[in-house]
């Protein structure tokens, strides 16, 4: 039997080797870049190991949380765009949020009209006319709002903000996105969350992919302003690294407030829930409130590495947000890593990373070699975008990692510490 | 040679032994009932005869063979039946679809057990078609003793048959199990109204903390003052 | 023209328009959306995971009737009905006997170790991303036609314009229509049918009833992986061969199932016609009806050139405020299917 520190001291000079190849084969540029965006990752799968480890929560929509984050990041750290302020956009959006904040205090009133009499079935028809045409409303005093602002401002811009308070905000608001998704699906099955949250994550990506008002669509924002010096300042290795700094600091520092929350009373608390809940809620702990608890701080800590990450990649771009790179590639990091042990997160995130990274060159170059092999082995002709399906292999092996892992280790390389009392 | 042997059973559902050495043992034909405290391990001896959970130690013998730790898919091929405490029908399936659903391992063409046990529960004749779900509580402790009657068991298990009826159903009920009875299907039941219980018995089994207290007729418990101290309470 | 009575005071046009594009087109992906979610409810309701890959399963049958055209491209013609349509039975059976394989080798071993069902979706959705990365991998991402040459259209004269229906979306809502009543018959009349609906009931019971869990888990693949493919490749037959275009379909298939309560295959059949229905609606381009209507209304009132409730790019919303409201407002559905927790 494998103690847990030796586990953990073997995964981390693992970790370390594998780091310092990637460093002397591709250089040091490139060595701090890949350690940047894994340490956003294991950031973001912290957030996750919280919501699974600890409340039982299966979020798989994780990359909707990051896109929010990454947009509310962007919309409050982005230069400001003056032509934006000086055309009638603002007055129109205004109109818009009336609009929207009278329709919706209407709905909830025609949703709480039962209170002066009002038979139930009524209300619901009522309250459904009222919500219908708040949307037509508000929809339609924002048609003529977005092609405007588009045909002058090309988009709204920024606020101008620092980014540390952009990365703040976005991790609120992805915590927002995820208490709504809580709220309607804690209580009911374990899938309903999973399929709701597939669910949003995609709207929220079809969202910020159509409305070129709001984010320029297609046509992507960038460059987003990073918390520390640019490349163009410091040069690569010096600016990233000291990208690096902070997002290792923020590891830091949420591990650090993690460890000693488990520790506490709140934490042992949490474990109860979730290793018995029926005698937790005997007890009277309101599970589902904790549970909800756990969504927001899970999603909030999500959203900062999710703005951190795509900060760093000074691009945003809707369409670069794939559901296989930004959910299910963490959710391999968190159940390899050993879910509900946040160093074994950190480790699995970091290590998992290192090896995605690593498989796109691989995959091109055994897809390559095999098939001219196979050319002149067989005569056979690849078809022209096996560039393409190459990669699909990836998809292949996370999902096969994925069932391998539940099947036959479900604790991952890292379990949980058992606190034994004497 | 008796119809149930059950010798010495040690068995849990996976951390510590809930029994610790119970005997049970039922002749054919014969009313058995097992009563006493609450956690004495009632309704964990019917479910660890009926292979609903572990035993780690002993052996049950039926009808002559051994069936410790069969399935229950087994044993309902052996001529056990089982009637859980809760849970105990398929409430959106009708009555009528209950009833066939207990004759599910038969091929063969099982009308007369339907209509015998209509004969058992004439208010379930009416309600045939109606969803199990939305019965009374006694109609449906009905349909789910005619679903485990459909295999013709010679061993009928019924855990707490009773519970959370109205005493006029319990009187109904315990009438029906005598019926039963003397149609020639053996009866094994766990109950909480103990007094009312053991006064149908042939044989009564009282259980503390995993172990036999008592054993006799249900006449002798009855009228034992040491079980109607500690195990009968007040008249209910 | 020659028509009398009230359906010369229609406008005609606008009317057949509503319908081609309005209802048949929601009847149509309707079809498509119960047959996939038959599946997705039956595994909910019996195996009780939500079954993530079934998109990719549709995907797979549908890849596996094109295989099966490209070797016998004209057993169509014998018959006088699209190939891939004749063969679609073979390919409903070999996707019925990869469902059963996929379970015996990654969801059995998990429910025999008693896992809690949670890590069971999480195994389906491994399961889901080996065989997207495996269709892609053999079949790359382009669009591909079934069959070679063209369909056949059916026309419906109608007012002075025609109801337009093509061969494939004719063949799918028959074979929905035939779906239907077979499963009727299945599920009240034959033994395993009923089996299959205690199982969904109460598993316990139907245990201790000697009811063999392995044949209805088997029997549930069976039927879950043939509809799979047949909705896959009716699909596929009236649009394209797209792998994106099942899982697309995965969302509203999966609030298709919940809306007409888990378990409940006819209610996840009403609830398929539904979403269909609702989502073709919702983007359709009501300006086009109210049209004729515009000398009635006040000067002010402009119609605008495109008034639908949702635009096209943001279809997917509509399923998924479907699968909100039914959360949030009645979560058994609307056939009161079970709520496991």
């Amino acid at each position: 039997m494998i103690t847990y520190r030796t586990r953990a001291l073997l995964m981390i000079s693992g970790t370390a080797v594998l780091v310092a190849l990637v460093f002397a084969w591709l250089g040091a540029a490139y060595g701090v870049r890949m350690l940047v965006e894994a340490s956003c990752f294991a950031l973001i799968a912290l957030g996750l190991t919280i919501q699974w480890g600890y409340a039982g929560l299966f979020n798989v929509g994780v990359m909707g949380f990051i896109a929010t984050a990454a947009f509310v990041s962007m919309l409050v750290s982005y230069p400001v765009n003056g032509l934006f302020w000086n055309s009638a956009g603002p007055a129109m959006l205004g109109r818009v949020g009336l609009y929207l904040v009278i329709g919706v205090a209407l709905t909830f009133a025609a949703s709480q009209t039962h209170l002066l009499g009002l038979p139930k079935k009524y209300r619901t028809l009522v309250t459904l006319i009222v919500g219908a045409a708040t949307y037509l409303a508000v929809t339609s005093a924002l048609d003529p709002a977005a092609s405007l602002i588009e045909a002058e401002a090309r988009f709204v811009g920024g606020f101008g903000m620092p980014v540390w308070l952009g990365w703040l905000l976005g991790g609120i608001a992805a915590g927002g996105l995820g208490w709504a998704m809580g709220r309607i699906t804690l209580g009911l099955r374990a899938d309903y969350m999973a399929i709701a949250t597939l669910g949003i994550s995609e709207i929220v990506k079809a969202f910020l992919k159509n409305a070129d008002w709001l984010t320029k669509g297609t046509l992507t924002v960038s460059p987003l302003p990073w918390p520390v010096p640019t490349p163009t300042e410091l040069g690569f290795v010096m600016s990233r690294a000291s990208y690096l700094a902070v997002t290792a600091t923020l590891i830091v520092v949420f591990y650090v407030l993690l460890e000693r929350a488990w520790a506490s009373p709140w934490g042992r608390m949490m474990r109860a829930i979730r290793d018995n809940e029926l005698s937790a809620a005997a007890m009277g702990k309101d599970v589902n409130r904790r549970r909800l608890e756990m969504m927001v701080l899970g999603n909030f800590i999500i959203g900062i590495g999710g703005a951190a990450l795509v900060t760093f990649s000074t691009i945003f771009d809707p369409a670069s947000f794939q559901p296989l790179n930004h959910t299910f590639l963490i959710w391999v990091m968190v159940i390899l890593g050993g879910a509900g042990n946040n160093l074994g997160t950190i480790l699995g995130a970091l290590l998992v990373y290192i090896v995605w990274i690593m498989s796109e060159p691989a995959a091109l170059f055994l897809f390559d070699h095999g098939a001219t092999l196979a050319n002149q082995l067989f005569g056979w002709e690849a078809p022209a975008d096996l560039a393409t399906r190459a990669l699909q292999m990836r998809v292949f092996v996370i999902g096969l990692v994925i069932t391998l892992v539940l099947r036959f280790a479900p604790q991952g390389l890292l379990p949980e510490k058992v606190v034994k009392y004497e | 040679m008796s119809l149930l042997e059950m010798t010495d059973i040690h068995g849990g559902y996976g951390g510590a032994n809930i029994l610790n050495g119970v005997n049970i043992s039922i002749e054919a034909d014969e009313i058995g009932v097992i009563v006493g405290p609450n956690g004495a391990g009632k309704s964990t001896t019917l479910k660890a005869l009926f292979g609903l959970l572990r035993v780690s130690q002993g052996s049950i013998v039926f009808n002559g063979g051994p069936i410790t730790n069969f399935a229950p898919e087994k044993l309902v091929r052996e001529g056990l039946s089982f009637v859980p405490q809760e849970f105990n029908v398929f409430p959106t399936m009708s009555v009528h679809e209950n009833l066939e659903m207990g004759a599910y391992i038969r091929r063969d063409d099982f009308r007369h057990l339907l209509d015998q046990v209509y004969g058992f529960f004439p208010p379930l004749k009416d309600k045939r078609k109606q969803p199990a779900g939305e019965l009374s509580g006694g109609q449906r402790q009905m349909v789910a003793i005619g679903r485990a009657l459909m295999t013709e068991p010679r061993l009928l298990l019924l855990d707490e048959p009773t519970a959370g009826l109205s005493p006029l159903y319990m009187d109904e009920i315990f009438d029906r199990i005598i019926a039963i009875n003397k149609s020639g299907v053996g009866i094994l039941m766990v109950e909480q109204n103990a007094r009312q219980a053991l006064a149908i018995a042939h044989r009564g089994f009282v259980l503390a903390t995993g172990r036999n207290r008592f054993t006799g007729t249900g006449a002798e418990l009855v009228a034992d003052p040491d079980v109607a101290k500690s195990f009968l309470g007040g008249g209910e | 023209m020659g028509e009398t009575g009230i359906l010369a005071a229609l406008p005609m046009n606008e009317f057949v328009f509503f319908i081609n594009k309005g209802l048949l087109a929601g009847l149509i992906i309707g079809s498509v959306y119960a047959l996939g979610a038959v599946g997705v409810t039956l595994i909910a309701g019996i195996l009780r995971f939500s079954h993530f890959p079934h998109g990719d399963m549709m995907t797979a049958g549908a890849f596996f009737a094109l295989i099966l055209t490209a070797i016998f491209p004209t057993a169509g013609a014998l018959i006088g009905l699209p190939t891939p349509f004749v063969l679609m039975p073979i390919a409903m059976a070999i996707t019925a006997l990869f469902a059963i394989g996929i379970d015996r080798v990654f969801y059995k071993p998990l429910r025999t170790a008693n896992v809690k069902p949670i890590v069971i979706v999480m195994a389906s959705i491994g399961v889901m991303l080996m065989m997207q990365g495996l269709i892609r991998l053999f079949g790359g991402t382009e669009a591909r036609q079934m069959e070679a040459g063209s369909k056949d259209i059916y026309k419906i004269p109608f007012g002075g314009r025609d109801i337009i229906l093509t061969e494939p979306q004719l063949l799918l809502i028959l074979f929905t229509a035939a779906v239907v009543v077979a499963l009727h018959f299945f599920l009240t009349r034959s033994r395993m049918g009923k089996a299959m609906r205690a199982m969904a009931d109460n598993a316990d019971l139907a245990r201790i009833s000697g009811i063999s869990t392995d044949h209805v888990v088997r029997t549930t693949w069976v039927i879950a992986g043939s509809l799979a493919a047949a909705a896959g490749t009716l699909l596929a037959l009236d649009v394209s061969l797209k792998p994106d275009l099942s899982f697309n379909a995965l969302l509203p298939i999966f609030a298709a199932a919940i809306v007409g309560g888990i378990g409940k295959p006819f209610g996840a059949i009403a609830g398929g016609l539904l979403v269909g229905f609702t989502e073709t609606l919702a983007v359709f381009n009501w300006s086009v009806l109210l049209r004729p209507l515009q000398p009635f209304m006040p000067e002010w009132l402009e119609l605008p050139q495109k008034l639908a409730f949702v635009p096209t790019e943001y279809k997917i919303v509509i399923p998924f405020f479907i699968l909100i409201a039914v959360l949030i407002w009645r979560p058994t559905g609307i056939f009161k299917g079970s709520l496991v927790k």
